[in-house]
């Protein structure tokens, strides 16, 4: 799996990619009034990368990403976010092979598939492992970061859901379908 | 919307002069045992250290301020949201109560959950100058040669440092879309409600994504064409070679960890208990 998905354009992806989601999650950020929660663009951009060029991609974009983000606005990294930003990337990924975007279709059947899949892989990732991991590494109270989980949770599977299913569309459009040749 | 970004100081110091993956290695070490020790002792230890490491640096406090500034705001709120959810965590670990001030009962102020606080921050205060400094003092190409040195795979450190690469070029890129989207008189400024907010920032989220996805295709092309990625290994320009200074400062960073582990561990729990 490692030898053929790590080709040029992969790795080039995640480089890229791991650029643009520090400048989305760092100027793209829309406050929602409560403390800390902000509607993250940089997440429906992660999971386009997922689907286009794959988990292994989608996985690196947001361990690097995130990362770097937590990095230069910070000066320290909160591991325990990193990782699931990892997660989400990785698991979003997971269904490029179902949704194949580059045929140019990316109907009906296709978005309910993404939203579903984004859906589980967030919650499990923002409402069970963020807040597991800052009790495991951090011995934050409980209710507290399972109460921040939750929030960034569902403002991140809304925004996915609406601006992450939009890039797809419009990103299925400027691919060639792949019935598109009529035989004259 | 010049927002400041945290990037590489030139200085002429021990800790500059030290290779990056010297750095990375006691970085990773450091911030390990500030992240599994709730130890008092080790990490008021470790923060003395820090803050003398931070002086041999020569880096200037004024020069991260405006990081300063936001890690603090970022802690101030941090306790209070901790204080608001569980007043009482720190009686539950230190399995004692002394209350100092009576609020209600559930929010009495007790000696236990300001030491839990406290042991808190400062296990922030422990990380942070030393990924301050990690940052502040290792270039970023450099950083991508240290990251081959510990093991990561060639490719993956190259992804890595071109992402430090292109961020300058995508935040040039996101202004440009950003002011010609304003030009046109879309309103980005706190003063539009929140939905309109997300539907006008989505009008240069669009162009942003779609360009750098031609921009990937671009460079992997030119990659691709001057045979990257052929052989096993690669070496890297800005790679310094270790020196009898990076052995003893890894060998210091490996007994520092190992030393705060034991001291940490040793009666069983990772928290230090002054109440009992």
């Amino acid at each position: 799996m490692w030898k053929n998905s790590l080709s040029i354009k992969t790795i080039v992806a995640i480089g890229i990619g791991a650029a643009v989601f520090v400048i989305l999650s760092r100027f793209v950020a829309i406050p929602t009034g409560i403390p800390n929660t902000n509607i993250q663009t940089s997440y429906a951009f992660l999971a386009l990368m997922a689907v286009v060029f794959g988990p292994i991609a989608g996985g690196l974009i947001g361990l690097i990403g995130h990362t770097l983000t937590d990095a230069i606005t910070w000066g320290s990294v909160w591991w325990s976010w990193v990782f699931v930003s990892l997660f989400v990337g990785f698991f979003t990924g997971l269904v490029s092979n179902r949704i194949n975007i580059e045929s140019g279709v990316f109907g009906k059947s296709q978005i309910i598939t993404f939203n579903i899949v984004q859906a589980i892989v967030q919650f499990v990732g923002w409402f069970i492992l963020a807040p597991f991991l800052d009790v495991l590494i951090y011995a934050e109270p409980a209710s507290k970061v399972f109460t921040q989980g939750a929030v960034a949770g569902i403002f991140n599977i809304i925004t996915v859901g609406i601006i992450g299913t939009l890039l797809l569309s419009s990103y299925a459009k400027t691919r060639n379908k792949s019935d598109s040749l009529v035989k004259e | 919307m010049a927002v400041e970004m945290l990037s590489y100081i030139d200085r002429k110091s021990p800790v500059h002069a030290l290779s990056g993956a010297t750095k990375l290695i006691a970085f990773l070490m450091w911030s390990s045992a500030a992240m599994l020790s709730y130890d008092t002792r080790v990490l008021l230890v470790l923060f003395v250290l820090s803050i003398y490491i931070f002086k041999i640096s020569q880096v200037k406090i004024r020069e991260i301020g405006f990081v300063l500034a936001f890690i603090l705001a970022f802690l101030l709120l941090n306790n209070v949201a901790i204080y608001i959810f569980s007043p009482q965590e720190g009686v539950k670990i230190y399995g004692t109560s002394h209350v100092l001030i009576e609020i209600v009962s559930r929010y009495n102020l007790t000696l236990e959950q300001l030491f839990y606080q406290f042991n808190i921050t400062l296990k922030y205060f422990v990380v942070i100058p030393a990924a301050l400094l990690f940052i502040v003092t290792t270039h970023p190409s450099e950083f991508a040669a240290s990251l081959n040195k510990i093991g990561v795979n060639y490719k993956i450190a190259y992804s890595v440092s071109l992402a430090f690469r292109y961020i300058p070029d995508i935040q040039r890129e996101f202004r440009i879309i950003a002011q010609s989207q304003q030009a046109r008189g879309i309103d980005l400024s706190r003063n539009e409600k929140v939905w309109k907010r997300v539907k006008n920032v989505s009008t240069i989220v669009f162009p942003l994504i779609l360009s750098s996805l031609e921009r990937i295709e671009v460079v992997s092309n030119a990659m691709e064409l001057r045979g990257f990625g052929k052989n096993k290994k690669r070496s890297w320009y800005s790679e310094k070679p270790f020196k009898q200074r990076d052995y003893i400062t890894i060998i210091i960073a490996v007994l520092l960890l190992v030393l705060s582990l034991l001291i940490t561990f040793h009666d069983g729990s990772r928290f230090y208990n002054p109440f009992i």
